[in-house]
């Protein structure tokens, strides 16, 4: 049997962490005998800007760079991010895209208003768009910060991994004292959506 | 980590500068310092975890490089490590330290930024090599990041020579599986000998051992054309690439039956190797990120070669740009979508915020320095007028008052942060006062390096061990540079702040102004109480005076009329304020700019 291979683009605002996500996402892959490579960029950008991470699993992988239309899924933390980077799904790649809005400077001073037709627009990109609201997730566990393994755990139905793997992952990468919390969030991210559309 | 370490071999996923921080442990490395940098600072900061080794943050990569020196001197294995503008910092003990060679293994990691991701401009530090006649190797991934720290340290030894290690963005910051193998150190006991020949660069020493450099280069030629990291992969003879770095995995990806010659020592480079290579295919095209470095050499030996003709000099690669480059085609993918920036920006509660709001105000020409103080220049803060590197902005002010003479005076405000202002805007402060200048410097002391994600400093009082040590004092510091007018105040209390600005720019003398508060990002800030401010719906005009200060935090909540008038404001009212409780740092900036007193501390 051949291994499945996949690129999964991450993308939100810094602050949000994507970063830890794309840790618990490439420890799950490795731990299942996958080939993993993943980059991202730290400094200037993590102050409240764009960040995207770029995860590639398979066989053997070479660049560590998705190209633009080679995606296979969008994780995205943010809706303006999931638009901004939806040029790098492949026709017909899946998105799950938290519906969550924080407001780019612009917006925030007034300038211009936060686009209203996000959703339409993403549809646009593609039918296996997912939104989901991994914010009031979180926040009804009392723990805003669960929002990226809540959104781990809603894009975990399009990656071709046993859901022990992530737990796995979580309790090898986490401080002992949040492992707990982070498992129910990835739980609680996994019920929003059925797995249906692998 | 701890795990890591313990664990006799396995395979584990680390970036580039872990692995080079795991290639050091496993090399026997005693003796670390750098100056931290995105993208290398990672190295040190997972070095230092490994038990049995000393590592340290220098106030600059000079000095980092220096104490490398002198460890290797020492007789163990040594380390220093630097964002690519550090090696220029660094530029003067390294050419001279290639002649001296080394005793302990000596490696200096220089990180380039191509696509300067996070830097003020994207050199290719390759050329260093070649002008300070230093090997260079290259990794092309984790794996190899950490395999050739190894050889690095065996080779300087070897060949009695630092030996340049150079990642890029995307191998520092790339992760990527590792082999983990047992710590080996080099096989002699710590101790100086005395050899001044060797150690003492006289004009007369120095002669000499230039000669025995190029003896060394000569050997290392001749190394780099057996060595196993520099190797042909034959494949499809019609078209053969010859590549090094990052780029090698965007080669394989794009033309994965090309034949290739893949380069892991950037320098010396294999004369022999090249003309083999070229002689077995049809077409050669050298794929490299920035400056023809591979291709400059490889079309001196008069091989045929394309190069920068094709591929990109500015600016990062990929397996796209490569793909298109050489063969033509466009793949069409789906055009990006637009919408609205996200630049990062200062981070709520961050008190560089209060200063260059109380600064924008007096009108003055800011000169600016690296750090996060730089975002001040985006708008709507639009503070800062210059920046061009570490320590710049004091000699910047000092001399565009010298230039504008009688004119200039109260009109040029410099603005450094701490730990920017302990690398190298000392000096620059010495020089004003010195030379009779009359500048005006903010010194923004929020107790950390906070650019690059909260390194000590010689001012902050606990070094990259976490052990408490003593604190360069800012203000005796600026005292004994010769400056009588030096002054602390509180960022965040923006009318202080003002008040002291607007006289201190006004004085015909140099003055400092330490604006002190801490970065709103370090764990024991966050872990202090502080209040939650909210707009008061009712109070609120709509003016926008609050958002002035671009604090993430606040949100603008457009309205229509319909929405105005539902929301019980006029019709022409075009929306109001929001401070979002997510986001607000409770650094209490805002409530004096609002004239209606419309924000309050929540729940009071």
């Amino acid at each position: 049997m051949s291994v499945p291979k996949g690129d999964v683009f991450l993308a939100g605002v810094g602050g949000q962490g994507t970063l830890l996500a794309s840790e618990v996402l490439c420890d799950a892959f490795l731990l299942s005998g996958f080939d993993v490579k993943k980059s991202e960029v730290h400094g200037m950008a993590q102050r409240g800007g764009s960040v995207t991470t770029h995860l590639r699993f398979g066989p053997k992988v070479f660049s560590p760079l998705i190209e633009p239309g080679k995606a296979d899924l969008l994780i995205a933390f943010e809706k303006i991010e999931a638009l901004r980077f939806a040029h790098y799904l492949r026709p017909g790649g899946a998105m799950v895209v938290n519906a969550q809005e924080i407001l780019p400077p612009s917006v925030a001073t007034g300038q211009e208003r936060y686009p209203q037709d996000v959703t339409e627009r993403l549809r646009a990109v593609t039918d296996r768009l997912h939104m989901v609201d991994a914010l009031a997730v979180a926040l009804s566990m009392r723990e805003v910060r669960a929002v990226n393994i809540v959104l781990v755990g809603a894009a975990s139905h399009f990656l071709p991994l046993p859901e022990a793997a992530y737990e796995e992952a979580m309790k090898a990468r986490l401080p002992s004292m949040i492992v707990d919390v982070n498992v129910r969030a990835f739980r609680a991210g996994r019920a929003l959506l059925q797995p249906i559309d692998r | 980590m701890s795990v890591l370490i313990k664990k006799k071999e396995e395979i584990r996923l680390l970036s580039g500068n872990e692995a080079i921080a795991r290639g050091a442990f496993e090399a026997g490395v005693k003796v670390a310092s750098a100056y931290p940098g995105t993208p290398s600072t990672e190295i040190l900061e997972n070095f230092v975890r490994y038990e049995g080794v000393y590592a340290e943050w220098a106030p600059n990569e000079k000095v980092a490089v220096e104490v490398a020196i002198g460890a290797s001197m020492g007789g163990v294995r040594a380390l220093a490590t630097m964002k690519h503008v550090g090696v220029n910092v660094a530029a003067d003990p390294i050419f001279t330290v290639s002649y001296t060679g080394v005793r302990g293994g000596l490696v200096i990691v220089t990180a380039d930024d191509p696509e300067l991701h996070s830097s003020q401009n994207e050199q290719d530090n390759r050329h260093y090599a070649v002008a300070a006649k230093i090997p260079m190797l290259e990794p092309s991934d984790s794996f190899e990041a950490k395999e050739f720290t190894r050889l690095a340290f065996e080779l300087s030894e070897k060949y009695d020579t630092p030996v340049f290690l150079r990642t890029t963005t995307r191998i520092s910051h790339a992760k990527g599986v590792v082999r983990l193998e047992e710590p080996a150190g080099p096989a002699f006991r710590p101790g100086f000998i005395s050899d001044p020949a060797k150690w003492v660069m006289l004009p007369v020493n120095g002669k000499l051992r230039h000669l025995v450099v190029e003896e060394r280069t000569k050997a290392l030629r001749e190394f780099a054309e057996t060595w196993d990291g520099n190797r042909i992969e034959w494949g499809d003879r019609s078209l053969g690439i010859i590549t090094s770095g990052v780029s090698y995995q965007y080669v394989k990806e794009a033309f994965p039956d090309a034949s290739v010659l893949k380069i892991g020592l950037a320098w010396p480079l294999p004369v022999r190797l090249f003309r083999e290579f070229a002689a077995g295919v049809s077409r050669v095209v050298v794929v490299e990120e920035l400056d023809p470095h591979l291709e400059t050499h490889v079309k001196a030996l008069g091989i045929r070669a394309q190069g920068k003709e094709l591929i990109p000099i500015v600016g990062e690669l990929d397996p796209r740009i490569v793909r298109q480059a050489i063969t033509g085609e466009a793949i069409p993918v789906r055009a990006p979508e637009p919408v609205p920036s996200r630049p990062p920006n200062l981070c709520p509660g961050c008190p560089h915020r209060g200063l260059f709001f109380a600064l924008k105000k007096l009108k003055v020409t800011v000169t600016g320095d690296i750090g996060c103080s730089t975002l001040a220049t985006l708008p709507p803060l639009g503070a800062m007028d210059t920046c061009i590197c570490m320590g710049a902005s004091i000699g910047n002010a000092h001399g565009m008052e010298k230039a504008l003479g009688p004119d200039g005076a109260g009109k040029v405000v410099a603005v450094i942060g701490d730990s920017t202002f302990l690398h190298s805007g000392v000096t620059g402060l010495m020089n004003v006062v010195y030379n009779r200048g009359i500048s005006t410097v903010v010194l923004l002391d929020n107790d950390i390096t906070a650019m690059t994600g909260a390194q000590e400093n010689p001012a902050t009082g606990k070094t990259l061990h976490g052990e408490p040590t003593r604190r360069t004092d800012l203000p005796a510091l600026c005292r004994a540079l010769g400056v009588e007018h030096v002054y602390t105040v509180n960022p965040h209390d923006m009318k202080q702040t003002e008040a002291v600005l607007r006289r201190e720019v006004a004085r015909p003398e140099p003055s400092v102004i330490i604006t002190k508060a801490p970065c709103a990002l370090l764990p024991e800030h966050r872990r202090e109480k502080r209040p939650v401010y909210e707009v008061i719906t009712d109070l609120c005009t709509g003016c926008k005076a609050c958002s002035r200060l671009g604090c993430p935090a606040i949100e603008w909540v457009p309205f229509t009329p319909e929405e105005a008038v539902a929301a019980g404001k006029k019709a022409t009212q075009k929306g109001m304020a929001r401070i979002s409780p997510l986001l607000c740092d409770g650094c209490s900036q805002c409530p004096p700019l609002c004239k209606f007193q419309a924000i309050l501390e929540k729940n009071s």
